[in-house]
């Protein structure tokens, strides 16, 4: 081996370095993802609870904060795991667990108004962020349990502490056999 | 007549049919206790219009229909003793006790019905008395079904008489001795959906049956009926397989029937009609093959809907003791329902009770990876990949279920049948199903969520809009008066 | 009276895996005895050498990922493994290589992916391919068939075609060397014959089904019989592909390893004919005699694409 053989051989390898390490660059910028279809993307695999257990003001501006480097994968309790890997899948990160510090993993709740001691104060009408307290000032109130999604933002702002949260009744129904001979 | 077979898959089995049917239908008496469940076999529940104590005839209305749930009568006469929680063959699920007092009173005004002086919607209108429903075992009520076939123009009425699972040969032996039967029932239901032509299927292996029903058609002499015979290859009795068998056309997914100018109804379903216009008798009785190893005296049996299976295996000469049974099965051997216990009671759907011995179910091997052998993909009727479905199960791959065509499975079973491995693979799709199912009712929940959330800030927004504009509104008319008022 | 309850459906065929390797090694059995009429009592060694260290490495590898040996030993995959690698390898092999190939086949080839059911490359292939490379002296010592035991030389009928036509020998030149038979290279003619009535065994018992070894010999003869008939001079024909080297063996046994193979039908007939193809590419121009070891790995590399584009059309789509 010596400088004649030794120097077309260094000269093609790097040749073919600038060009490949050039192409993929340009590459880069042409096919870079739409930063807006990324948060599309990662809002439509959040539950929508709209909490704010995240410290962010609901489903759409973490999924933003998410797309944008500034919050990790791991905050969304109602959406547990399931979602946690979801979000990392859809990155290509590595699935983190929830962070316990933004809350608890629980089976879906709603909310329920205990009509007997609800005042109509009207306080946790503004709060919930799908409208789903039906009611008026001086009426007694109740939550549209269909709508609810458990969020317990509710919660707070009653005074005579009158919504408790239970848990939610089933969504599925029986799947029917598929073979019956008509 | 032979039909264009076109089937993918499948498999040819023993048919284990002969013994039941060495002996004509046995009629079997009226069951002292009767217990009829709302949930007839469709899933759905028939609203209750009676209370314990009420006192009821043959033919008195138990529970109205609703939705997929077809009108309950009582078989029996005597008195309403409970409506209360009991074992079925779908599981516990609410039936309605009758006691019988013997007499088999007929409730008076059951009449028999001049089917071909009406117009075709006053006789569906009619036959929804009746509490048809499908006896094929998905006991939809025939009425509603006749009807939407009806509104979509439908030109083909098919009569299912393939049976194509082993041990079932309940339609079998209606065909052979009560054809004629069949044949007006299903000259009623031409009249009732307003198809052109009927073509009764049949499977190879029932010549008795082929040659009876000829008999029949000769008889009634109408041109628009036909039979047409396929090969006996299970499962080609499936609603969707026999009719991309008989007429080529194939149905699209989420689509019923109808859509490609069918309907189908079970053979078993026509003979109920034909009872219900020719003595007005609503739907009480139906052929119940009772067989297996584990029961004496396999036979066929008229049982009255309501009677508990332990009276029917009776009445076959009961369990054999020196054969222990391993399963009792409510179906057949593929897709049949294990029974925890003889207690369930005949529905309209229910066409055979399987008393297996462990000779006549061989043990599942251990099970082992899947060696991606393909066996299972050419096995399927339906053209799945069983194989690519397992393993995108295992991994919770939803996208990858989707791709597959888990929404197409018909739970068949062809593909255990055949795995070397012996995974039981429909188990895997039917709890992968349920998962589906119930992660795409949390999407649409999510979905509307989302949707609600959206409108409440573009109110709160509007408000505010609002708000300041009235604010700065008052704020020039202040303006504006002090101005003037200098 | 109570039942136990089970989900449907239920009843099964009743095969398993077990049975269908049986019958894998029974289908075996004529490959071997011609080899043995041919070469000597030497194949039967080196079968039994491979037998054992494969049933030693399995046992091995489910102890350290900390699984039931039991049930696997006895599922028969990993014998079938290490006896077509044992018929693969020349006659003459010391059993130590194959011992060692055995071994990398069984540890790195199969349980290194995660055990049965999980490797992309054929095992045997990948032990008969980590062989050639590291040791191609022994590897590609075949002994000429017949008693007289002196009579050793280098190369195959595939070798000896491929370096005569390159010195610039006719085919009718080469094909008079001591190598060739009347079909193909002499003495491996009549193990292809063995391994198609083993394979036709298979097939008739449907061990086997029909797409992968089809695709693969049409693959290979094809292209054969199309270039004998432009230029005879410088290829063999189609027959002559067919009757050398590992080409039945590979149609019939190693090809239709269900695990690294593609799983539906039209994949099966693709990858068949890829085998097929790329055989007689480094036949004919590649640095090795025998192609199918390399052709099947290589195929095995486009499986998943293979079972992506080939999904059958489901009842009901259009």
């Amino acid at each position: 081996m010596n400088a004649a053989t030794l120097l077309p051989a260094v000269g093609v390898a790097a040749g073919l370095a600038v060009v490949l390490g050039a192409a993929l660059g340009w590459l880069a910028t042409r096919l870079r993802a739409d930063p807006d279809s990324l948060v599309e993307r990662l809002d439509a695999l959040l539950p929508q609870t709209q909490c704010g257990q995240c410290q962010y003001p609901g489903c759409r501006p973490y999924a933003v904060a998410i797309a944008r480097g500034e919050a990790d994968t791991d905050r969304c309790p109602p959406g547990g795991a399931a979602t946690a890997r979801a979000l990392a899948t859809l990155l290509g990160r590595e699935p983190r667990p929830v962070d316990p510090r933004y809350g608890e993993t629980r089976p879906p709740r709603v909310a329920v108004i205990d009509e007997t001691r609800c005042i109509g104060c009207a306080l946790c009408l503004p709060v919930c962020p799908v409208d789903a307290i039906v009611g008026a000032p001086r009426f007694v109130h109740t939550v549209i349990e269909a709508q609810c999604t458990g969020c317990e933002l509710c919660l707070p702002p009653c005074p005579v502490d009158c919504i408790a949260l239970r848990p939610s009744p089933g969504t599925a129904s029986q799947p029917r056999a598929a073979t019956a001979s008509a | 007549m032979s039909a264009r077979p076109g089937l993918r898959g499948g498999l040819r089995l023993e048919s284990h049919k002969a013994r039941p049917l060495q002996r004509s239908v046995q009629p079997m008496p009226a069951p002292s206790m009767a217990v009829l469940a709302l949930d007839q076999g469709s899933g759905e529940e028939a609203r209750v219009v009676v209370e314990p104590g009420t006192r009821v005839r043959v033919g008195t209305c138990l529970a109205v229909g609703r939705g997929a749930a077809a009108d309950l009568h009582s078989p029996v006469s005597g008195e309403v003793r409970a409506v209360e929680t009991r074992p079925t063959a779908s599981g516990p699920g609410t039936c309605i006790v009758v006691a019988s007092d013997g007499r088999d009173e007929r409730e008076p005004g059951l009449a028999p019905l001049d089917w071909s002086a009406l117009d075709g919607a006053t006789l569906l209108e009619r036959l929804a008395g009746g509490g048809l429903a499908g006896f094929g075992g998905a006991a939809f009520p025939t009425a509603g079904k006749l009807a939407l076939a009806r509104a979509a123009g439908v030109e083909l009425l098919l009569l299912n008489g393939a049976e194509c699972e082993p041990w079932i040969c309940c339609d079998d032996a209606l065909l052979r001795e009560r054809a004629s039967d069949v044949v007006l029932g299903t000259r009623v239901m031409l009249a009732a959906c307003g198809a052109a032509r009927a073509t009764i299927a049949l499977e190879d292996d029932k010549p008795e049956a082929r040659a009876a029903l000829e008999a029949a058609l000769a008889d009634a002499g109408d041109s628009r009926l036909e039979v047409v015979v396929l090969p006996a290859v299970f499962p080609l009795g499936a609603e969707g397989l026999l009719i991309a068998a008989v007429t080529g056309r194939e149905v699209p997914p989420g689509a019923l029937p109808p859509e490609v100018g069918v309907v189908c109804q079970n053979v078993g379903t026509a003979a109920a009609v034909a009872r219900y216009v020719s003595e007005g008798v609503p739907a009480l009785t139906r052929i119940v093959t009772v067989t297996g190893s584990g029961v004496r005296q396999p036979a066929n049996l008229e049982a009255r809907i309501g009677t508990p299976v332990a009276e029917l295996v009776a009445a076959c000469g009961g369990y054999d003791d020196t054969l222990p049974a391993a399963r009792l099965i409510a179906g057949g051997s593929l897709t049949g329902r294990a029974l925890a216990s003889d207690a369930v009671p005949v529905t309209k759907g229910l066409n055979c009770v399987l008393v297996a011995t462990a000779a006549d179910l061989p043990v599942r091997a251990a099970q082992m990876p899947c060696i991606r052998c393909g066996d299972c993909a050419a096995a399927c009727p339906v053209g799945l990949l069983p194989q690519q479905l397992h393993r995108a199960a295992q991994a919770d791959d939803r996208a990858g279920l989707d791709r597959f065509g888990l929404a197409d499975c018909i739970e068949c079973g062809c593909c255990d049948y055949v795995c070397p491995s012996a995974i039981p693979l429909t188990a895997g799709f039917r709890a992968a199903r349920r998962r589906q199912l119930i992660h795409e009712a949390e999407r649409k929940r999510a979905a509307e969520a989302k949707t609600r959330y959206e409108r409440h800030r573009r109110r709160l927004d509007d408000q505010a809009d609002a708000e300041r504009r009235a604010f700065e509104e008052a704020r020039r008319r202040a303006r504006s008066d002090g101005a003037g008022g200098d | 009276m109570e039942f136990p309850t089970s989900a449907s459906p239920h009843v099964v065929a009743g095969y398993t895996v077990p049975r269908v390797m049986f019958q894998v090694l029974l289908a075996l059995t004529p490959v071997l005895a011609v080899q043995v009429y041919l070469y000597g009592p030497g194949p039967l060694w080196l079968v039994a050498v491979a037998c054992v260290t494969a049933l030693a490495c399995e046992a091995l590898a489910l102890a350290m990922r900390r699984r039931s040996s039991q049930a696997a030993l006895r599922d028969g995959s990993v014998l079938v493994t290490a006896a077509l690698l044992a018929l693969a390898v020349p006659p003459l092999l010391p059993w130590w290589l194959l011992a060692f190939g055995t071994a990398f086949a069984v540890l790195i080839g199969k349980h290194a992916y995660g055990g049965l059911g999980q490797n992309p490359f054929n095992p045997a292939m990948v032990g008969y391919a980590v062989l050639l490379v590291s040791f191609p002296l022994e590897m590609t010592r075949w002994p000429l068939p017949g008693p007289e035991w002196d009579a050793l030389t280098g190369a195959t009928a595939l070798d000896a075609l491929r370096t005569g036509l390159r010195q610039g020998y006719t085919m009718q030149e080469v094909r008079a060397g001591a190598e060739f038979g009347r079909l193909g290279a002499a003495g491996s003619e009549w193990v292809n014959v063995a391994a198609l009535a083993g394979g036709a065994y298979l097939l008739a018992r449907r061990i086997i089904r029909w797409q992968i070894p089809v695709a693969m010999l049409a693959g290979l003869a094809v292209p054969a019989a199309l270039a004998h008939g432009l230029d005879p001079g410088a290829h063999p024909g189609a027959l002559f592909h067919l009757a050398s080297g590992a080409t039945m063996l590979g149609a019939f046994f190693i090809a239709t390893d269900p695990v690294s193979a593609a799983t539906s039908d039209r994949g099966r007939l693709l990858y068949g004919a890829g085998i097929g193809l790329v055989t007689w590419i480094i036949r004919s121009w590649g640095g090795y005699p025998d192609g199918v070891a390399f052709a099947v790995l290589l195929m095995n590399l486009t499986v998943p694409l293979l079972d992506r584009v080939t999904v059958p059309r489901i009842h009901g789509h259009p």
